[in-house]
């Protein structure tokens, strides 16, 4: 059960490329490495604590009111997590600056809530934030590692490529991260055909 | 004179969906149709304009006062919330066609980041001024508007061109939208605050 959602939310409902949910964060964060680790972690956590609390009070709550109870509920862990990076990462936290805040508005974690955490025990809804959370964490990782190597010549801050690489700085700017994202959602898609026709 | 510049600079120079990457999920949601993305964009304009007053009195006279400013985020979002709310009760009594084209798309205005974005950037940068914060509001969301309708005529154009097929559907669309990306780079530097 525990490997079947984490597998489930990394590779068969992948947020960001299968269900294309909660582009924002995509890809304004992912201009290097390190940011997109950290704002990936970051709403792992949220993600997973709202649906925790979410399964177990979906009892409780009437039906009429349940998304701006959820709303609630996520927005105070987004606050908990701010002044966690606040006070020990402030670093990062200026890198991510106001997609912090954002993360209450991620499609994502309320999709979660809405249809599965509403429906599922406290357990299963955890991993299952786990898992939806490492998906999107692995994207981020995917697209900044891409845009950061093309634009900077370099990994996690670390220069990798020589000199005599041209640097392609538009990748790093806003325009390069719509398009890495549409070079690599066209690849996964090329190769998903190749597999399923193998084992056709 | 400031404001003004404040308005230009929020529509072309930091473009929320070209830029600031505020606002992408109806950006690309909705944005099939020039007539439905227009709508959307009338939408949004409207519920930004009155989230960027209300959170603006709020901030400075309620949690400022009481001082719990820490709790903006979860104030912030329950404001629009409730906005969004009021607006569709209002649509549907007044303007049912309006109400009817946006549909699905004018609750789900809530969960766009660009209107919870532009109440945190406001709160930032202008918690002095209530004038300047509904003018970067407006002009906030006007720079939504023209980015979605110009993105939308594009992509009914495109409906016809022969796209290769690992591109169809998504790829080809955030392409699209990389290469207006780099056009409006081309407003980069054009006004200093």
């Amino acid at each position: 059960m525990i490997l079947e959602r984490i597998r489930n939310g990394i590779i068969d409902e992948n947020p960001t490329f299968i269900q294309v949910v909660g582009m924002c964060p995509v890809l304004a964060v992912t201009t290097t490495a390190s940011n997109a680790i950290g704002m990936g972690l970051a709403t792992t956590a949220v993600l997973t604590c709202s649906n925790v609390v979410i399964s177990l009070i979906r009892k409780l709550i009437p039906d009429e009111v349940r998304i701006p109870c959820y709303v609630v509920v996520i927005a105070s862990f987004v606050t908990v997590v701010q002044f966690l990076l606040e006070g020990f990462l402030p670093a990062l936290n200026n890198a991510l600056g106001i997609f912090i805040p954002l993360i209450v508005v991620n499609c994502i974690i309320l999709a979660r809530a809405e249809a599965y955490a509403n429906k599922h025990g406290a357990l299963e809804s955890c991993f299952d934030g786990i898992g939806m959370g490492l998906g999107f964490t692995a994207a981020l990782l995917i697209i900044g590692c891409v845009r950061e190597l093309l634009g900077a010549g370099a990994l996690f801050g670390q220069t990798v490529l020589p000199e005599a690489f041209p640097r392609t700085v538009v990748m790093i700017l806003p325009p390069g991260a719509f398009l890495t994202l549409g070079f690599l959602m066209a690849g996964l898609g090329v190769l998903k055909n190749k597999i399923s026709k193998g084992r056709g | 004179m400031q404001v003004i510049l404040i308005f230009l600079s929020a529509v072309l120079v930091n473009n929320f969906v070209m830029s600031r990457f505020l606002g992408i999920c109806p950006f690309l949601g909705v944005s099939k149709k020039v007539e439905t993305a227009f709508g959307m964009g009338v939408a949004v304009t409207f519920v930004m304009a009155l989230a960027s007053a209300v959170t603006f009195l709020v901030y400075n006279f309620i949690l400022v006062k009481l001082e719990i400013t820490y709790l903006y985020n979860i104030a912030f979002i329950l404001i629009i919330a409730g906005l969004v709310q009021l607006v569709e009760m209002y649509l549907k009594k007044s303007s049912p066609t309006l109400y009817q084209a946006l549909g699905i798309y004018l609750p789900l205005i809530t969960t766009n980041c660009a209107v919870l974005g532009v109440t945190v950037l406001n709160m930032e940068n202008y918690s002095d001024s209530f004038l300047t914060s509904v003018v970067h509001g407006v002009g906030a969301a006007v720079g939504f508007t023209l980015a979605i309708v110009l993105f939308a005529g594009i992509r009914e154009r495109m409906e016809h061109n022969n796209i290769p097929a690992a591109f169809k559907g998504f790829p080809i669309a955030l392409i699209t939208a990389g290469l207006m990306s780099i056009a409006f780079l081309g407003f980069t530097g054009l006004i200093r605050l």
